[in-house]
């Protein structure tokens, strides 16, 4: 690793100029969330940065979040991240393939060993090893082979983080997450479907600046950088909620004048990403703000909760039930009534009973 | 489309416009800059125009052409400034607040000023290089 020429070296052979670095930082600052006023912290510690080797494994998977973090990149400042690394294994980015391939893979193992980097997309089938192979291996086979000398696994994308869409009932692949199969590693869950690109690459950067133990996260293992807050703590539809003003079609009066989705099934309240204030296509919009409800897809087995158009309330498995405490904890009952709100969503968890935003209207 | 949107506001321009003035008083008092980070809190297009319409345009207004543009401009509050970074498709990386005598994005990097003093002897030293 010794021999890769760190960042600023590289900006200056690109031909940026130290403002550029300091711009970059600053909005790399504010994407990792940090107080604005670390900017020169994140510079200082990117300066030292040395390029790790990253080899990434794609398994059962759309390339969706591929297509992410590349799409709408080069030549901006995301670009530079990958410069910033060593992306040494990519097998829908390489050019090389086959027994090359997976040689390239190979010999980044060797020179990097306990140091290297594994990006993850996609889940793991275990009902039959020949339902996902890369250049013969299989899926499970290839991952512990690349785990092992890891320092480290990033799971990018819902698949990969949580089994995703090819876990949804039925699962005909038995398919799982990395961390159903890897326990010994640190594995950071960064999930979506696909995750914000500038999420997954912030994640890399903050990794590449701080190291591992500077990245905190939460109990399913995504940074809390990205992950603490739901999206409708931060959504701008949020003064409707609150004063009760919702659409209640996608085309009524309501869902002209942009109030809440609540009603027509959005998962906001539930669901913890940062799509309501970096959003999409570079900071463009998202979701929400082009009218359609949230689907939850940062959350485990979203595929499988009863409905993108069903208000939260109604209870359909266990993702739900949170909705539930989510909701009636918020607005209904107010913060106070938190407890109730608890016994609510236990008791109709209980009897399984469906309870429409009506219901809950009045018992308040 | 703007005019469409405009209408929309999450009700935390005021906010901001007070910790701004906060800000503003710790500047003067003890020297002490602040930022704040504008894509770190909801802020829709009704925010963004009640923000700009109490501070108003100040006396400078600078284009940095580095990794894309960056917008750097003093309000018309003097020590209150906006620094939005843009990227090489003019679409928005990040926007901030600066309270500050001087955004430090506008100086001169020492790196970069080292840097030109090799520039220019090269320059100097081509056997093509101007005399007169």
């Amino acid at each position: 690793m010794a021999d890769k020429p760190l960042l600023p070296e590289l900006m200056k052979a690109h031909g940026i100029s130290r403002r550029g670095f300091l711009k970059y930082c600053a909005t790399l600052t504010s994407m990792m969330a940090l107080p604005p006023i670390l900017a020169p912290k994140v510079a200082m510690a990117l300066e030292g940065a040395s390029r790790p080797s990253v080899i990434w494994l794609s398994f059962q998977e759309c390339t969706g979040c591929t297509e992410a973090i590349t799409r709408s990149y080069a030549p901006t400042i995301e670009d530079l991240i990958f410069n910033a690394i060593s992306l040494d294994y990519h097998h829908t980015l390489q050019a090389a393939s086959g027994e090359a391939a997976e040689a390239a893979r190979e010999a980044a193992m060797e020179e990097n060993w306990g140091n290297y980097l594994v990006i993850v997309d996609g889940s793991i089938p275990l009902a039959n090893p020949g339902f996902s192979t890369i250049a013969g291996i299989s899926n499970l086979e290839m991952l512990k082979q690349t785990a092992e000398g890891a320092a480290a696994i990033v799971a990018v994308g819902s698949c990969a983080a949580f089994g995703g869409i090819p876990h949804a009932d039925p699962n005909p692949t038995g398919a799982v997450s990395v961390a159903d199969i890897i326990t010994d590693k640190p594995i950071i869950n960064v999930p979506g479907c696909p995750p914000i690109p500038v999420v997954m690459t912030s994640v890399l950067a903050q990794f590449l600046a701080f190291g591992l133990d500077s990245i905190e996260v939460d109990d399913l293992g995504r940074p809390k950088a990205f992950y603490s807050e739901t999206i409708h703590d931060r959504c701008y539809r949020r003064p409707f909620y609150d004063k009760g003003l919702f659409a209640e079609s996608f085309d009524d009066e309501g869902a002209r004048e942009g109030w809440c989705l609540y009603k027509l099934g959005c998962k906001g309240p539930t669901t913890k990403s940062v799509c309501a204030t970096v959003k999409w296509n570079d900071g463009t919009s998202f979701p929400i703000q082009a009218g359609h409800p949230c689907l939850g897809c940062t959350e485990p087995d979203f595929w499988d909760n009863g409905g993108f158009y069903k208000p939260l309330s109604v209870p359909a498995g266990d993702y739900r039930k949170l909705g539930l405490a989510a909701v009636a904890g918020g607005a209904v009952l107010g913060v106070a009534g938190g407890a109730i709100a608890r016994s609510v969503k236990s008791s109709a968890a209980a009897k399984h009973e469906p309870v429409t935003p009506d219901d809950l209207e009045k018992k308040s | 489309m703007a005019e469409l949107r405009s209408h929309i506001s999450t009700g935390n321009a005021r906010p901001v416009l007070h910790e701004i003035r906060a800000a503003l008083e710790a500047l003067l008092a003890t020297g002490t800059e602040t930022i704040i980070d504008l894509g770190a809190i909801p802020f829709a297009a009704g925010d963004e125009r009640l923000l700009d319409s109490v501070l108003g345009p100040g006396e400078v207004v600078a284009t940095i052409r580095a990794l894309g543009e960056t917008r750097v401009q003093e309000t018309g509050i003097a020590g209150v400034w906006r620094v939005d970074h843009f990227d090489e498709d003019g679409e928005t990386l990040s926007r901030f607040v600066e309270i500050t005598f001087m955004p430090e994005i506008l100086r001169t990097q020492r790196a970069d000023a080292e840097q030109a003093l090799d520039t220019l002897a090269a320059r100097l030293a081509r056997p093509d290089a101007p005399t007169h």
